[in-house]
């Protein structure tokens, strides 16, 4: 907890420094689509690639706030957190592949391709009410955070805290790959969805398409930004703080730490949700990898690059840890999971508050 | 005020083995100050644990008014009115100590109130007065991480008080205190006392002497004698094993 | 039962004389006309004599000649043999006459040489010969399989006959013979014996009862064996699990350090192995012995690794468990792209030694692969070794030491550095010994230590931080349920359900099976 809303006068120059910032930043990257449809050789012009690629750090900047104010704030480590990310990325998946139609490779007015492969007569019933864009998208929101709140209240009412926590959620990931790598899950087995074509009307190879995606994703990013920072600077915001430090004296003040715990985690589980939906449509294809446990630690690893306990760190993580991956693996790929396991050791031992701590300087308590 | 008795009778606790309380039998009416002395690992703090709900007794009744509190978990027993404070001082280092206070602030605690809620201004004039009573109006804004062992003591004393319970469990509450702020303390729930009731766990017998109230000894996790502090201090037996050594 | 055996005895005191006289009969029909010979070959085959096996495989090749007196002859190398006796004659002066056969002859000497393979010397031969006559299901075969059966002395060959002439019984006209047939073939527990039991249904109306009572007595002994079988998939299986959670149960047990890379201290310990392969292959009178040898050294490999890691890296976060958690992760995956730039992407191959390749078979047809009994075996002489240096060794008392009372061992003059960084050496170089038995049943690839890290943290947390009791029942226990469940659900699903199903246990007994106790199970 670094810098939240305090009755008092302790808002500082670094405050409205932080704000200017953003709300530059904010700017850029709406500034991206537009630059894009420059001239090639103008000064600005700014390449499909790199807008296809930040409109990806966008959703993960969203999945890193998620998993910040679940780890940063409640102090629930998970390990799982790209489980979520894939949830509401399969969720919009499904939409997208209804919405395929008859134009898929064997024609079927209804079923998708895969299924016309492995011999399904009809749609399986939990593939109704995808085509409509509206339960989609409740879907994607409700799924993960369902999920959520059946593995947190089973967890948070047994007081499994710690790395035990951190382990489960992790095997949840583990398994809901294994289990999705399965062709009669009904989700497409190992080569899940692909192929879309089309969201709310708009083809989805179109240039218009794709920036709206963007916008859709910065403002999904904002409006999320947003909301954690209201949330955090109310008293409930504070009692997750005093969860995180000292879970049973918190109790012993009558607050239901499960409560209060499975609120925030949901609420994160379904962000998270909302970042893989957004996510989908952008690259193409989701499949069971996206469940793989080594999504979700790299996930960890953005919002502590960034500095944990700060909203801003957890973005700011988010897109610098990917921009170095995207700039290693295409110059160096053997040596991108050395600089990501060098991240893990440096961030622990050296920088513990991450990025946001070297910018603010000593003083000011982070989180233990 | 509504009066609640709390009761216990023929608790014990077993860890391993081991009876860290054995047929313990405790009445504590309401409004009255009690203190509660014995050598240490005498039970003492395991029998707040036991009121408290952090520890389930092996058997036993622990109860407060009707409520039984050995079948309610640590915020139902905290909601029912019983605040405690801790022999090792618990506070929230990462917030500041007037967020401490708010938070222990008697309120509705779900989620959904946390997020709606916001400081009136008499919650902030409670909340000044009871950093007036501790003595931290300078450091309001400071992160209870900075405060020294003695203000942290203070500050887990204010928010007992926050919580406005009414029944006080209080631990040591002058281990690490000067002589005027032991004084201070003994006059605070001394003062406390007869609206609330209050038990209060200490080994300095001055400040026993000083909150001038019934005295209870416990020894080995039993009853060893209760009375007036000079009633026990004549006993034989709390001669014998506790101060006598 | 005694009065049975006797009566075998007997049988098999007179059978054979019987048999040697038909032999000697029939064998001069072999040198007359094409059709005395089909009838002579048809005879001997079905008389089950293992003499008449070598004179009809000379028919067959040509070298069975007829000698100037009209005795048969066969001509073995340079040899001429008695084909009554089998005893070598001298060459007599008249050359004798090769006897040449028809068509009709052949057909008739494959299916007599067939059947007479049953009482060939060659065990491997006679097996298969009473699965062929088994498959025949006729009652023709009846004294050949009778006679077979006096001879028969290995158990394996003897139960394949048996089954043969409960089949045969079952073909053939006579009421009491099929009985007979029904309840041989009700005794077994094969499911070919099922199968003709089935099919026999429909013509035995009569027998209906029988037959029902003879599938369902099968089932049940077949149900049986599944049982056993599960049962030591599931052993091995939790031998696996217990090899790779031991080291686990040593760090995060017994000293509270959550180490991510474990996972990856176990692939090294394969990779050592497939190193020491590497370096013994060319010196003859080591090669064999690689993987004895490769145990101490993957011991140390991982150790000094573990050791190295404990004192540069992890003692700075003591007590703060989350970020050792993300620091071990960091370094497991340094150690992965290491190894895997060093070795190559690809599986390395390793060889099993000799003895422990093949399969087992234990009584009632349960097969027992050999590798996997001595991983069985190697993971409780591990776990023995692991309970004697902490229970009975000056290091495990101060290790003892040290895990609980910290402060005090300190002040008794243990120096408590060395200690952690002993402990953690030691339960990394256990991760080491556990990836020189993986090698023997997994791929050896830089992510062979992936998937063991969760399944290493559900054993220890299933079982009871701290106690290695509980990481043997823990291991063995997920073992089992993992292959019980298996058969109905899938591998994959059963995975997930034990994950699911452990969580839930979690839920129940948040300290496991085997609780630690005492105060110091509350931090
Ligand atoms: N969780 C536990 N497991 C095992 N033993 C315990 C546990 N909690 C308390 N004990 C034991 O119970 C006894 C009573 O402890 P308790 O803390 O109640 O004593 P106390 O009277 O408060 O002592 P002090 O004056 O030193 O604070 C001690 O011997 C202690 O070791
Ligand atoms: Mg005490």
């Amino acid at each position: 907890m670094s810098v939240t809303a305090l009755p008092g006068a302790r808002a500082s120059g670094l405050r409205i420094g932080l704000r200017a910032v953003l709300i530059g930043a904010v700017l850029v990257l709406a500034a991206m689509p537009v630059l894009n449809q420059l001239p090639q050789d103008h000064a600005l012009h700014v390449s499909d690639f790199l807008v296809s690629v930040t409109g990806k750090w966008i959703c993960y900047a969203i999945l890193a706030l998620s998993l910040d104010l679940a780890w940063g704030y409640a102090g629930i480590l998970s390990l799982g957190h790209g489980a979520f990310f894939a949830l509401g990325g399969y969720a919009m998946g499904m939409h997208l592949m209804r919405l395929i139609g008859p134009r898929g490779v064997y024609g079927h007015p209804v079923l998708p391709d895969f299924m016309v492969f492995l011999g399904y007569q009809e749609l399986p019933w939990y593939w109704l009410g995808f085509d409509s864009f509206a339960f989609a998208m409740l879907m994607v929101l409700l799924v993960p955070g369902l999920v959520a709140f059946v593995l947190g209240w089973l967890c948070f009412r047994s007081r499994i805290t710690g790395v035990y926590l951190s382990i489960i959620t992790q095997a949840m990931t583990y398994a809901l790959m294994l289990a999705f790598f399965r062709n009669d899950m009904g989700f497409g087995g190992n080569n899940g969805f692909t192929d879309f074509k089309e969201l709310l009307g708009m083809p989805l190879s179109t240039t218009a398409a794709r920036a709206a995606l963007f916008y859709a994703s910065l403002v999904a990013l904002v409006g999320c930004y947003l909301l954690c920072r209201w949330i955090t600077g109310t008293k409930y915001g504070r009692v997750l703080t005093a969860i995180r430090d000292a879970e049973s004296r918190v109790r012993f003040l009558g607050y239901g730490v499960t409560r209060h715990k499975l609120f925030a985690f949901v609420l994160s589980a379904m962000m998270a949700g909302l970042a893989g939906a957004l996510y989908v449509p952008q690259v193409g294809i989701i499949n069971p990898s996206e469940f793989s446990p080594g999504n979700s630690i790299e996930a960890v690893v953005w919002v502590a690059v960034g500095g944990r306990g700060t909203l801003v760190g957890a973005v700011l993580g988010a897109f610098s840890v990917n921009g170095l991956k995207t700039w290693l693996t295409s110059t160096a790929p053997d040596l991108w999971l050395f600089v990501l396991g060098g991240l893990f050791v440096l961030v622990t031992l050296l920088l513990p508050r991450g990025l946001i701590g070297l910018v603010q300087g000593r003083g000011q308590g982070g989180p233990k | 005020m509504k009066g609640r008795r709390l009761y216990l009778d023929g608790v014990s606790v077993v860890f391993d083995g081991f009876r860290a309380l054995n047929n313990l039998a405790l009445i504590v009416e309401p409004g009255e100050l009690r203190a509660v002395i014995g050598p240490n690992g005498a039970g003492k703090t395991t029998m707040m644990d036991v009121i408290t709900g952090k520890t389930r007794p092996t058997e036993g009744v622990v109860s407060f008014g009707d409520a039984d509190l050995t079948r309610l978990d640590e915020a139902a027993i905290a909601n029912l009115g019983i605040g405690r404070k801790f022999q090792k001082p618990t506070v929230f280092d990462a917030l500041t100590v007037f967020e401490n206070l708010e938070l222990a602030l008697k309120a509705p605690r779900g989620p959904l109130p946390c997020l709606r809620w916001a400081l009136t201004g008499e919650a902030k004039s409670r909340i000044g007065a009871t950093l007036r009573e501790i003595g931290l109006e300078e450091r309001a804004q400071d992160p209870a991480a900075i405060l020294s062992h003695g203000q942290r003591q203070w500050l887990e004393i204010g928010m007992l008080l926050m919580q406005d319970p009414d029944l006080l469990l209080v631990d040591e509450p002058v281990a690490g205190m000067t002589d005027a702020e032991t004084e201070h303390t003994a006059r605070l729930l001394a003062g406390i006392a007869g609206r609330r009731s209050v038990v209060v766990v200490e080994h300095d017998l001055d400040f026993v002497r000083a909150l001038n109230c019934r005295v209870t000894v416990l020894a080995e996790g039993s009853l060893l004698s209760e009375g007036s502090i000079d009633h026990v201090q004549k006993d034989e037996r709390v001669i014998e094993v506790y101060l006598g050594r | 039962m005694k009065r049975i055996l006797l009566l075998l005895l007997l049988l098999a005191l007179a059978l054979p004389a019987r048999a040697q006289d038909a032999m000697i009969e029939a064998l001069p029909g072999l040198g007359g006309g094409f059709g005395a010979q089909a009838t002579a070959v048809e005879r001997l085959g079905a008389l089950g004599d293992p003499r008449a096996l070598p004179v009809l495989r000379a028919l067959a090749d040509g070298r069975l000649l007829r000698g100037a007196d009209g005795g048969l002859l066969i001509r073995e190398g340079d040899q001429l043999l008695d084909a009554a006796t089998g005893a070598a004659v001298p060459r007599p002066e008249a050359e004798p006459a090769r006897i040449n056969i028809n068509n009709r002859v052949r057909v008739a000497l494959r299916g007599a040489l067939g059947r007479l393979q049953i009482v060939s010397p060659d065990p491997a031969e006679r097996l298969a010969a009473a699965e062929g006559v088994f498959r025949m299901r006729s009652a023709e075969n009846l004294p050949l399989l009778e006679a077979a059966l006096t001879r028969e002395a290995v158990p394996r060959i003897r139960e394949r006959l048996e089954l043969a002439l409960g089949a045969s019984r079952l073909a053939s006209e006579d009421l009491e013979a099929k009985r007979a047939g029904i309840a041989a073939l009700g005794a077994s527990a094969s499911p070919e014996a099922r199968a003709v039991l089935l099919e026999a249904r429909a013509a035995n109306a009569a027998l209906l009862p029988e037959i029902e009572a003879a599938v369902a007595a099968i089932d049940r002994r077949l149900q049986l064996r599944q049982a056993a079988e599960t049962l030591f998939q599931g052993l091995s299986l939790g031998s696996v699990l217990l090899l790779a959670a031991l080291g686990l149960a040593v760090t995060f047990g017994v000293m509270g350090v959550i180490n991510m890379a474990h996972g990856e201290f176990v692939m090294l310990g394969a990779y050592t192995t497939v190193v020491v392969q590497d370096l013994t292959r060319d010196i003859p009178w080591l090669a064999p012995w690689s993987l004895p040898l490769a145990v101490p050294a993957a011991f140390l490999v991982t150790a000094l690794i573990g050791a190295a890691m404990e004192r540069g890296l992890i003692r700075h976060l003591y007590g703060r468990p989350l970020e050792t958690l993300l620091l071990t992760f960091g370094v497991g995956m340094m150690i992965q792209q290491a190894v895997r730039l060093t070795f190559g992407a690809q599986n390395r191959e390793v060889i099993s030694p000799a003895w422990m390749q093949g399969t087992l078979m234990l009584p009632g047809d349960i097969a027992v692969t050999q590798n996997r009994l001595w991983i069985l075996a190697f993971s409780l002489v591990v776990l023995a070794l692991v309970v004697a240096a902490i229970r009975f060794t000056r290091f495990g008392l101060e290790m003892r030491a040290v895990t609980q009372r910290r402060a005090i061992a300190s002040s008794m003059g243990i120096r408590t550095g060395r200690v952690d960084a002993l402990t953690f050496a030691f339960g990394s170089g256990i991760a080491g010994i556990a990836g020189v038995a993986l090698s023997q049943i997994d791929n050896v690839s830089p992510n062979l230590g992936t998937g063991y890290i969760i399944d290493s943290f559900l054993v220890v947390v299933f079982g009871g931080v701290g106690s290695l009791a509980g990481t043997l029942i823990g291991a063995f226990s997920l073992g089992i349920i993992n292959k019980v469940l298996e058969p109905w659900a899938g591998a994959v699903l059963a995975k997930v359900f034990v994950l699911v199903a452990v969580m839930i246990f979690i839920q129940r007994r948040p300290r496991g099976l085997f609780p630690q106790k005492g105060r110091a199970a509350e931090a």
